[in-house]
């Protein structure tokens, strides 16, 4: 189990939109199956209504030579470590638990973004796009699961 | 200092480094195994070929990648399932799981990070520094005692612990260098200390839109040999602004899943290549053989560190604590020591102790720390020193010539000089030599002429004693026993008699095996396993240092000869010789390797007089090969002293000798066995140019008279004694 509060997680691109900025504790579940392999790279992202990335809430992996296998958000960003900075953790092993508390802007909900996350693990296939949910208020608190290596994924308010 | 190099990281890491070869010698295997599992066939195809073939055989195919090894596999995602198998190339069908394996997974983070994640990871970094500071400092000390890099390969003579290390370091120390150095440039890339990121091209801004292009007909892929493929993703079902990504040994690319056109690409970077070869290297993969090369190589480590440990262990077992040492300024005897092992120190122990219970005043201390401006009160300078391989200072007497080159010399103080080494190298005592020249030469007075101490003789030593207690005006007995095993109680079998008539009694003793603890069996310790040419201790009713007998039998032989003559009041020939079949008395083994007839098929050679021929009779009884042995053997008369005269010309008959000729000393026209040997001098020397060896045994002056002999013999043929003893062909066993 991993709790994290970052303040202001996302970059200002996802927080300019908002005309009155104000923001919600969010909390991201993410609990992987037993894949039988070494601990996973996990990034979550967010891409805006017209599929462009948005700005990135969490890397879990800390070697940046292995992001390429994060294969779509290292296209979107070319592996910018600025995207990443401050939200970096541990790799997640297999059958274990990652949860992540921060504060998302009011406006990224019910707008057409959709949060992403790509997974990654030595020696065996990447899997981008293992999750992508709509953010949406009616959608927080519902489990979700993904292709490969993620048994659930939720947000809850 | 590079001992120290060598001894620290070796005792520090020792687990680190057992654990990181032994790991690593287990994966090694992994790489060759797969390569022997993967399904071949694919060598000649392009991509555009192979690919197609999987398509039609897995639905929903993702991606294919191809190892180094060559194995193939696939991946889809087909009814919201993903799989993943290898692939036979020849059918495009899945042929085996490509699930991870556990043990091998399991195995790599034992072997990268102890399953410590990047805090395990630095540990075993620091592990493989250990690993190269060992195998550098190693390398040199290989090279320092065999007299250089070009003597790398000599033979190597002493105890067997020292033999195995060496000789397994000097076959092994590359590759261990080199998974070492590997190690640590794969620990730098990993967290991210080299500029070796991947280079990837950027993602094409446009695309055509369109979807549906075979795989069959793109240009890329049709000019890119199997054999180069890393990984081939597919874009993503119903995403048509997706494309297909294609890696290679040589770099990374896109292509239009519309058109089938090339999009973009990037060429591997300098620093990426070298990287990727490292880290194949490391690990075998695409390398197999190499790999199970440093796989083998690493199991040496283990050897090595056992007996690392019990080299260093005899080295401090053999160092006395300095209890009750003189200051060296109020001292009346300076005590030197020059040790390599560690046993010269025993000696100078027993030497202090004798000098101070004769009323002395003794300062006892390392040569290195030699510093006459402090020995103020100082009588005499007493120097005990090994010699280290070819002549070198030993560890503990390192710069010592340095120091007195500086000092001004002392003309109240004299100097002794007390050499130990083994004779069977050619430097015998060779830094004690250079001692007591420089000291001549710079001034010194000498206290004793330079003397020496064969094998650690506690009868050398005694001798010693008596000389410098002469010197000095008071009785000095020096009873010494280096570490003395348990003796075990030897039963007289048989005895046969010889040389009464000429005035040199002599009995060839035969013992029965003593009752051998298991482990010593186990072990090979004691009488457990012992070869002709070993000595045997014997410990003499009322004196307390023994002494020794070369063995005419091994182990394989059942019983325990020897060969004694008996010396006018010797006290220990005199017991020997009382001794009736049936009676009993202690005696225990000391192993002598440096005396052994080795392997190999080359003939032998060999020389004794007198009671000399026991050792090679054992050697001959021994011959079970039938390797061509050439004895010339020195008696008085054939009458009677012709020792094992009654088994020779059996041993002959069945091979086990191929010629022996014998010199006669008591008979008008003397004969010794150097003037057999210059007799037959066209011969001897013909064998030793066909690589013959040479061993002899007896007193030091029939050596000396062989030694000439063969100088003369060998002479036109630009062979010569020394050279023989550099190579470890020509040993002697002298008394």
């Amino acid at each position: 189990m991993k709790s994290v509060l970052a303040a202001l997680a996302l970059t200002t691109a996802l927080t300019l939109p908002a005309v009155a900025v104000s923001a919600r504790p969010v909390t991201l579940t993410t609990t992987l199956n037993a894949y039988g392999g070494d601990g996973a790279y996990l990034v979550l992202y967010v891409t805006d209504p017209q599929g462009a990335y948005a700005g990135s809430l969490w890397m879990a992996g800390g070697k940046s030579k292995y992001y390429k296998h994060l294969t779509d958000w290292f296209r979107a960003t070319g592996g910018d470590p600025a995207q990443i900075n401050g939200i970096t953790g541990a790799s997640v092993g297999a059958g274990r638990t990652l949860e992540i508390t921060l504060d998302l802007a009011d406006a990224l909900f019910d707008a057409g973004y959709t949060l992403h996350i790509d997974a990654a693990v030595e020696d065996m296939r990447d899997s981008p796009n293992e999750i992508a949910v709509p953010l949406t208020r009616e959608g927080a608190g519902t489990p979700v699961p993904g292709r490969r290596y993620i048994a659930s994924f939720e947000y809850g308010m | 200092m590079i001992r120290a190099l060598h001894r620290w990281p070796g005792l520090l890491a020792l687990a680190l480094v057992l654990v990181l070869s032994l790991s690593g010698a287990a994966l090694s295997l992994f790489p060759a195994a797969e390569r022997l599992a993967a399904p071949g066939g694919a060598a000649e195809m392009s991509v555009a070929e192979l690919v197609p073939r999987i398509e039609a055989a897995i639905p929903g195919l993702e991606q294919v990648r191809r190892a180094p090894s060559g194995r193939i596999t696939a991946f889809w995602f087909e009814d919201g399932t993903p799989g993943a198998a290898v692939i036979d190339p020849a059918t495009g069908a899945p042929v085996a799981s490509a699930d991870p394996d556990p043990l091998l997974r399991w195995l790599t983070n034992l072997h990268r990070s102890l399953f410590l994640g990047d805090a395990g990871r630095l540990a075993m970094a620091a592990g493989a520094a250990a690993l190269l500071v060992l195998a550098a400092s190693g390398a040199s000390l290989v090279a320092r005692r065999a007299g250089g890099w070009r003597h790398w390969f000599a033979p190597l003579r002493g105890p067997l612990a020292a033999r195995l290390h060496i000789e397994i370091a000097r076959f092994s120390v590359a590759g261990l260098a080199f998974s070492a150095l590997t190690a640590l440039w794969m620990t730098a890339s990993t967290f991210g200390l080299l500029p070796d990121a991947a280079s990837e091209p950027a993602f094409p801004a446009a695309v055509s839109g369109q979807t549906g292009a075979p795989v069959a007909g793109m240009a890329r892929l049709a000019a890119t040999p199997v054999s180069d493929l890393r990984e081939l993703s597919f874009p993503y079902p119903g995403d048509a602004t997706d494309v297909f990504t294609l890696r290679t040994d040589s770099g990374t690319g896109y292509i239009d899943q519309g058109t089938g056109a090339e999009l973009a690409w990037a060429g591997l970077s300098g620093w990426e290549r070298v990287s990727e070869t490292i880290y194949r290297l490391h690990t075998g993969q695409g390398a197999a053989a190499l790999g199970l090369v440093l796989g083998l190589m690493a199991l040496g480590v283990p050897v090595m560190a056992a007996t690392g440990v019990l080299l260093w262990q005899a080295g401090r077992r053999g160092r006395p604590r300095l209890r009750g040492n003189q200051p060296a300024s109020r001292a009346g005897t300076i005590l030197l020591v020059g040790s390599e092992g560690g046993s010269t120190w025993g000696f100078a122990a027993t030497l202090r102790a004798a000098l101070t219970s004769a009323g002395e005043t003794v300062h006892i201390a390392p040569m290195s720390a030699f510093d006459p401006a402090r020995y103020t009160q100082a009588r005499r300078i007493l120097l005990l020193t090994a010699t280290y391989g070819d002549g070198a200072a030993p560890a503990s007497a390192r710069g010592f010539l340095a120091r007195l080159a500086r000092a001004e010399a002392r003309p109240g103080i004299p100097l002794a000089v007390l050499g130990f080494g083994d004779r069977s190298f050619p430097a015998y005592c060779g830094f004690a030599r250079s001692v007591s020249e420089a000291a001549a030469a710079q001034g010194w007075p000498e206290l004793l002429p330079p003397a020496t101490v064969d094998r650690q003789s506690p009868q050398d030593f005694a001798r010693w004693g008596r000389d410098l207690g002469a010197a000095l005006g008071f009785p000095l007995e020096l009873a010494h026993q280096p570490e003395r095993p348990a003796a075990a109680a030897l039963t007289l079998v048989s005895r046969r008699d010889y040389g009464t008539e000429v005035g040199a009694p002599t009995a060839i003793l035969r013992f029965a095996l003593p009752q051998v603890p298991l482990r010593q069996r186990l072990t090979g310790r004691g009488f457990g396993r012992f070869h002709a040419g070993d000595l045997l201790g014997i410990l003499p009713d009322g004196a307390a240092v023994p002494r020794f007998y070369s063995l005419a039998s091994g182990r394989r032989d059942g019983f325990i000869e020897i060969v004694v003559r008996k010396h006018p009041g010797g006290l220990c020939s005199g017991q020997l010789h009382a001794l009736a079949p049936g009676d009993s008395l202690p005696g225990f083994l000391r192993p002598n390797p440096g005396f052994r007839t080795g392997r190999g098929t080359a003939p032998l050679i060999l020389i004794g007089a007198g009671t000399g021929i026991g050792p090679l009779a054992g050697f001959i009884r021994g011959n079970a090969g039938r390797r061509a042995v050439h004895l010339f053997f020195g008696m008085r008369h054939p009458g009677s002293d012709f020792l094992y005269g009654g088994e020779l010309p059996g041993w002959q008959a069945d091979g086990r000798l191929a010629r022996i000729v014998t010199a006669v000393s008591r008979r008008p026209g003397p004969r010794y066995v150097q003037d057999a040997l210059r007799a037959e001098g066209l011969e001897v020397a013909r064998l030793i140019r066909e690589g013959a060896r040479i061993m002899v045994c007896g007193g030091r002056d029939m050596a000396a008279g062989v030694t000439e002999a063969l100088t003369e013999i060998l002479a036109p043929s630009g062979l010569s004694p020394v050279a023989l003893k550099a190579e470890g062909r020509y040993v002697e066993d002298i008394y």
